[in-house]
């Protein structure tokens, strides 16, 4: 189970694009071995925090904090190759590339091909019949296999995930979900977004819940499931723009 | 069938240079997603400093070799990479293409500064002496090796992107840069890579080629055009069928020109062969389908009319400003300011509002200035609607093959419709369709009479400024017209994305028409216009390369702006012959200028009009200035008039007066503009760009006629 030292953590961020700001002074820590959901409606800013976790996107302030060490301005590549897995929002895989290529290209972060395709291919062995086929064109739930199986083959300190149930049917969805309970019983730790939190809450330790840039609430699920409705639904007092 | 094989093998071994250049095409595009105009320029590069070191210095061969494969073109191609490519993320397909067009325009200036044009320079056949008998048919030595070299070229580099991690890496930073470096792949050094191996193809090509052509900036950089059609005939991405390509056209030619009977008519047929078979190959071959939404940083904003009157009414002042000050023999060189500028114009509606690349314009002013030059007898106005009317007719027909090409496709076909048209149709004798009589420029010249209206004839160089500044200015506020009404919407929604207009029920196939007519129809008006200055034309005017840097200075400019147009005309036919004025070094930053501009695009994807707009905003502000410049610009100007001073103290006062009432005005109201204040920021914006206020919601209330309020904005 996990521990309490913290190996990812995020304090005081504050991110923009261009000149708009979409995150306010975001504190968020994941803990060895613990797995961390981050909940909130569309556009809270969940994937900018990611981006900012994995160092696709730098902070206009505020620390990312890995290993105790100060990683802010680290290329992203140098932070997967230290062991910062992070499967994107939307299709983590290259479109133009084989299945096999694109586990290829799953070697730089160390781990031998064979060692990947053995993990890959018994996990799922839908991408081992399939593994000389374009990735594009491959179903969502195919697709979405094996930008997993990066996560799961190349011995991440913490994989980060988005929104994996994005277009998925729900009960492709559990299974993912039930992959990311194994990983994280593995001892690795886990940061993940989800809109439905009904498919996370029940492998989280804990729970964040982010609403227009700023962690509203966090807690253990248990804590937080009632919350829930308020968070998404937003109550009179604080969205009056919707319904005018 | 001895002269068959002789030809075959000719035909291979030129073939196998084709397929060098063009396997570091599709190795570029594959990789980086760009498509490299200047590939056949950085052989050129190569080759020319491969015969500095082997033949001018007389170093070994395979120093020379060495230094000029492995050194010199992987450092161009790690140049390129870092200065040029990495700003051009998130900008559109017309501004990379047109930054490697200022890098073809840019190469060829440096060669022709570093190596004088017009000496001789010859590299000897490789292995010369060496040969050996194919059933009576002699291969040399350079043939086999040529071949030999291509081979190998192609299978290593097909297994490297095959089989090892960079080369998949390679690929895979195109389809996901950001994805890449998630798996840990090291972008940036994986593009360099990809960029000087392009080079160093490039270099090979341009070194094996050097035997057999030539050594010449021009030639050798638009040998390239020859490797197009391979890369095309791989659709850009597959090396094998790129490498047949290469063979078939290779073939083709030698084919052509071994058999074609040698009349003049047909020798210009074997040189287009090659843009011929590019433009077919381009018809046949399935390409991807509609374009969806893709972002880009590019966006100019909707002309005022306001702003577009005060534009013509400037263009038209200055045309009668040059044309009282200036000497004759000034006007003839500088006459072609608005000319130019009005080819340029033509591309604004095109290739700013629409979207779609045109390499063409110049050949379509060629046609203009044709028809003009035979059907205007006696500078008869009419026949100037006929210089609208044919070309526009022939954009249209040109056109409608070409709808189904997008982006850099349309490029090409247009590319090779132009060299199509100046390697041949151009120097064709006249000729007979039918009962219709076409002559061209009669294997020479033509003369083109000056505009004679209702009596008045245009026949001096000053007359002709002001003619064609009043034309610039016509068709600016049209275009301008063009932009601001529904079809100028639909233009700019095409651009945008043809998918989501395609489902939106619009016609895409009339939209696209009529722009590719509208544009050609000013092309050739243009083109007509400057034939009136040029008094005789020839098809060197009108030549596919004199056309790029049309359209490269208009895209720095501002393509999506009649500001642009005018931009191009002014540095092309005025900054650039001023600075040509000062002295050799000055020429040759002259011949290097239009392509450091197109290369610096991506840095300001949305062009210096915009910028220098933005300069003169003080002005614009701040009253006083203007009433300042309305006096002292006319007082300048008529005390010239009046022999007070020469031009030499003329040109410095009036370029001077609008810097002065910049200066005073900035000083005056501050430079910067302030940001804008709660009133300005419009109604609908609300609440995006600054957070939203309980008195922002009074006003809403307000404006929209709302009283009775019963929401709350939360404390
Ligand atoms: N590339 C971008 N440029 C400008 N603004 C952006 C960009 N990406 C996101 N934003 C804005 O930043 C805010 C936060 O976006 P973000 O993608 O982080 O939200 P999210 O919580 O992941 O939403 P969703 O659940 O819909 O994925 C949004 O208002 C969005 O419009
Ligand atoms: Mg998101």
């Amino acid at each position: 189970m996990s521990t309490q030292t913290p190996l990812l953590e995020l304090s005081g961020i504050h991110a923009a694009y261009d000149r708009i700001e979409v995150l306010f002074d975001v504190n968020l820590v994941v803990n060895e071995g613990s797995v961390v959901a981050l909940l909130g409606p569309n556009g809270a800013g969940k994937t900018t925090l990611l981006k900012v976790a994995c160092g696709l996107m730098s902070p206009i302030s505020g620390d990312v904090l890995y290993a105790g060490k100060r990683v802010n301005g680290t290329r992203p590549e140098e932070l997967a190759r230290r062991g910062i897995s992070m499967v994107p929002e939307g299709r983590g895989v290259f479109p133009n590339l084989s299945v096999r290529e694109n586990l290829k290209m799953m070697t730089y972060t160390g781990v031998p091909l064979s060692q990947i395709e053995e993990i890959a291919f018994g996990r799922f062995p839908r991408l081992a019949e399939r593994s000389r086929q374009l990735a594009g064109t491959m179903s969502g739930g195919e697709q979405q296999m094996l930008a997993m199986a990066r996560g799961l083959a190349t011995n991440p300190a913490v994989l980060i995930l988005d929104e994996l149930s994005m277009g998925l049917a729900p009960i492709i969805v559990e299974e993912l979900y039930e992959i990311v309970a194994q990983v994280a019983r593995s001892g690795v730790s886990i940061l993940v977004v989800e809109q439905f939190a009904s498919s996370v809450l029940g492998v989280a330790d804990r729970a964040a819940i982010m609403v227009h840039g700023r962690i509203v609430r966090d807690g253990t699920p248990a804590e937080l499931e009632s919350e829930l409705s308020h968070a998404y639904l937003g109550n009179q007092q604080e969205s009056s723009g919707g319904e005018l | 069938m001895d002269k068959f094989l002789t030809f075959t093998i000719v035909g291979l071994s030129t073939g196998a240079i084709y397929a060098i250049i063009a396997s570091g095409l599709v190795l570029t595009y594959t990789t980086t997603g760009i498509f490299n105009f200047a590939q056949g320029a950085i052989g050129m590069l190569c080759a020319f400093a491969f015969w500095q070191m082997y033949i001018a210095w007389e170093w070994p061969l395979w120093l020379a070799l060495l230094l000029s494969l492995l050194v010199l073109a992987p450092l161009i191609g790690a140049f390129i990479d870092t200065a040029i490519m990495r700003g051009l993320e998130d900008t559109t397909e017309v501004t990379r293409l047109v930054v490697s067009i200022g890098l073809l325009v840019g190469l060829i200036g440096l060669a022709n500064w570093i190596w004088k044009p017009g000496v001789s320079r010859n590299v000897p056949a490789f292995f010369s002496g060496h040969y050996f008998s194919l059933a009576d048919t002699r291969v040399t030595g350079q043939q086999l090796a040529t071949i030999a070299v291509a081979v190998i070229v192609a299978l290593s580099l097909w297994l490297f992107l095959r089989l090892t991690r960079t080369g998949v890496a390679m690929r895979a930073v195109v389809d996901d840069r950001a994805l890449a470096s998630l798996n840990g792949a090291r972008p940036n050094r994986v593009s360099m890579l990809a960029w000087a191996m392009g080079c160093t193809l490039a270099g090979i090509g341009g070194i094996l080629i050097v035997p057999n052509v030539a050594l010449d900036a021009g030639t050798l950089s638009l040998l390239i055009v020859n490797a197009y059609a391979a890369a095309i005939i791989g659709r850009l991405r597959s090396l094998p069928l790129t490498f047949l390509g290469a063979l078939i056209l290779g073939c083709t030619e030698a084919y052509l020109s071994g058999y074609l009977k040698s009349t003049p008519n047909l020798a210009g047929l074997r040189l287009a062969a090659p843009a011929i078979l590019l433009f077919i190959v381009l018809l046949v071959i399935p390409t991807s389908r509609l374009r969806g939404r893709r972002q880009s940083r590019e966006f100019f904003p909707m002309p005022s009319w306001s702003g577009t009157f005060v534009f013509a009414g400037c263009v038209v002042f200055s045309g009668v400003v040059l044309a009282t000050t200036l000497s004759n023999s000034d006007a003839v060189t500088y006459g072609r300011i608005f000319a130019v500028g009005i080819l340029a114009l033509s591309l604004v509606p095109l290739v700013g509002f629409a979207g779609q690349i045109s390499l063409a314009t110049l050949s379509f002013a060629g046609i203009g200035a044709l028809v003009f030059g035979h059907l205007g007898a006696g500078g008869n106005p009419l026949a100037l609607v006929l210089a609208f009317v044919i070309p526009a007719a022939v954009g249209a027909l040109i056109a409608l093959p070409a709808l189904r090409l997008s982006g850099i496709y349309l490029a090409l076909g247009t590319a090779g419709f132009a060299v199509a048209l100046d390697r041949w149709i151009f120097n064709l004798a006249d000729f007979n369709i039918g009962p219709v009589h076409i002559s061209l420029f009669e294997l020479g010249s033509t003369e083109v009479a000056p505009l004679n209206i209702f009596g008045y004839s245009f026949n001096t160089p000053s007359r002709q400024m002001v003619l064609v500044s009043v034309a610039f200015a016509v068709l600016s506020i049209a275009v301008v017209g063009v932009r601001r009404s529904a079809y100028g919407r639909r233009l700019l929604a095409m651009k945008s994305s043809e998918a989501a207009c395609a489902t939106l029920g619009l016609n895409l196939v009339g939209t696209k028409l009529t722009v590719f007519a509208l544009s050609a129809g000013i092309s050739g008006v243009g083109g007509a216009i400057l034939g009136t200055q040029l008094r005789s034309i020839s098809p060197q005017n009108f030549d596919f390369v004199s056309g790029l840097p049309v359209l490269l200075l208009t895209v720095v400019g501002g393509i999506g702006a009649v500001g642009g147009a005018l931009f191009a005309g002014v540095s092309l036919m005025g900054i650039l012959p001023l600075l040509a004025l000062l002295g050799v070094f000055f020429a040759n930053v002259a011949g290097l200028l239009p392509g450091i501009a197109g290369v610096g695009l991506g840095r300001n994807p949305n062009g210096s009009i915009h910028d220098i707009r933005d300069g003169f905003e003080p002005i614009i502000r701040y009253r006083p200035a203007i009433i300042w410049l309305a006096i002292v610009i006319p007082a300048v100007w008529i005390l010239r008039l009046a022999g007070i001073y020469g031009n030499a103290v003329f040109f410095p006062l009036l370029v001077l007066s609008p810097v002065v009432a910049v200066i005073f005005a900035t000083l005056k109201i501050g430079g910067v503009e302030q940001t804008p204040t709660v009133e300005e920021i419009p109604l609908e914006w609300k609440g995006f760009i600054e957070p939203w206020k309980e008195s922002d919601l009074i006003e809403l209330d307000a404006a929209l006629g709302i009283n009775e309020v019963s929401i709350h904005v939360a404390p």
